[in-house]
């Protein structure tokens, strides 16, 4: 239990996939100038990511790593290189099949999480959370609590963004730096206090 | 046939003027993970260039036969076949770039560059046109990359392309390494900086203000 509790604390803090990893900048910069839109795509990253990377284990373990087609007596083919090909392809089937899901059984959420749902297939966070899983080599119970930790980590960085900027554009900023150029460098700060979960020993 | 000016205009307008870092707020999350040294920074870059110009290339090829709805699995797909040749590739003459640069070659695959060049160029344009895009596309965004991995791995360890230029203090030299260079956090402050930098040199890229603040009107409080 413990293991899986530190597993879960450096994912969100220590790790984080948005402020240490970079991951998922683009959609970082780009959607958070409203709070209420970033705790929706935040919500939503968390969804589509605790359900790809423990799918993308089992695919990784059962049929594409290296010995994994064992069980079908074929325990010499190595088919790893397809890893990118069949991750990418999982992720926007699950994208896929959670926009339907949700349309049928829960509308309240899926009219929260619609407009983001189709961005996520292209969001490098969901992606690199999968790809990070295959290179630590995380096991089916790590990685449920690795995709649920990253994702939380990413929603939490982008509800602090959008939290700053919403202040931000009430401040009298230069006029080349207008925009893209402050929020980079409010990043980069808020990052600096990310650093500092860093010197945690879990 | 393609003109020579407009050639010329599809290759050279992303390097400055229509930057996909510092424009079009595309394909930052590489640009900030691998440019801790020059050396990765310009594999990376080389890599991003030909999936970039290679997936143009293809995807404006067969663009009238791919039916509208399901264009994004069509170009996901021809993107990440180029990255898994890009990898392989990578693996196979240079190994230890490839270890470095871990995961960010497969998230190729996600850069939005490419998938926005695809969609938002190569969908539209001859294949002629739609490689010179991806090419200049993706030289807009290795001129960003190695100008921040330069900066970084001067001022952070006091060389360039890995050989010492400055000795570090640490070995009996002058200059004391700013260790920040090297940490996350200072590749947002250079980019940050370079934008502000070409806003400053090129004017019309200058965002609107949401609100102006006005000027103090009570003078004899603010002092």
């Amino acid at each position: 239990m413990d293991h899986y509790l530190s597993l879960l604390a450096s994912s969100i803090f220590i790790d984080n996939i948005a402020l240490s990893l970079f991951l998922g900048m683009c959609t970082f910069i780009a959607l958070s100038k409203k709070i209420n839109a970033a705790l929706g795509l935040g919500l939503a990253v968390i969804v589509v990511q605790t359900v790809t990377v423990p799918a993308n284990n089992i695919l990784l373990n059962y049929f594409i790593g290296e010995g994994a087609l064992g069980w079908i007596g074929l325990p010499d083919v190595d088919l790893s290189f397809l890893m990118y090909l069949c991750f990418i392809g999982v992720i926007a089937a699950m994208v896929q099949v959670l926009e339907m899901v949700l349309d049928k059984y829960v509308p309240v959420l899926y009219g929260a999480l619609g407009v983001f749902l189709p961005l996520i297939t292209v969001n490098c966070a969901i992606l690199g959370g999968s790809l990070l899983m295959a290179e630590r080599g995380y096991n089916f119970s790590e990685s449920i609590v690795y995709g649920f930790g990253s994702g939380v980590s990413w929603a939490l960085a982008i509800a602090v963004l959008a939290g700053v900027r919403e202040k931000l554009k009430y401040s009298d900023i230069p006029e080349g730096l207008q925009g893209l150029g402050i929020v980079f460098i409010t990043v980069g700060l808020i990052s600096m206090g990310f650093m500092s979960f860093g010197g945690i020993a879990l | 046939m393609l003109k020579m000016s407009s050639a010329k205009k599809t290759l050279l307008e992303p390097l400055i003027s229509n930057n996909p870092i510092a424009l079009q707020i595309l394909g930052i999350c590489s640009a900030l993970a691998v440019t801790s040294s020059m050396r990765i920074a310009f594999v990376m870059c080389i890599a991003l260039t030909i999936v970039c110009a290679f997936s143009n290339l293809f995807v404006s090829i067969i663009r009238n036969h791919i039916p509208n709805s399901i264009r994004i699995i069509v170009q996901m797909t021809i993107i990440a076949s180029l990255v898994i040749l890009v990898d392989q590739v990578l693996k196979a003459i240079a190994y230890d770039t490839s270890k470095q640069l871990s995961v960010f070659v497969g998230l190729i695959i996600t850069n939005c560059i490419v998938m926005g060049r695809a969609e938002a160029f190569a969908m539209k344009n001859p294949p002629a046109a739609s490689f010179l895009d991806g090419v200049g596309n993706g030289l807009g965004y290795s001129l960003v990359l190695m100008l921040v991995a330069f900066l970084r791995e001067f001022f952070g360890a006091g060389s360039v392309w890995g050989h010492q230029v400055l000795t570090p203090s640490t070995e009996g030299g002058w200059y004391v390494v700013n260790g920040l260079m090297l940490m996350p956090p200072s590749a947002f402050f250079l980019i940050g900086f370079i934008i502000w930098g070409l806003r400053v040199w090129k004017k019309d890229q200058v965002e609107k203000k949401e609100f102006t603040i006005s000027n103090n009107s009570r003078s004899e409080g603010a002092l």
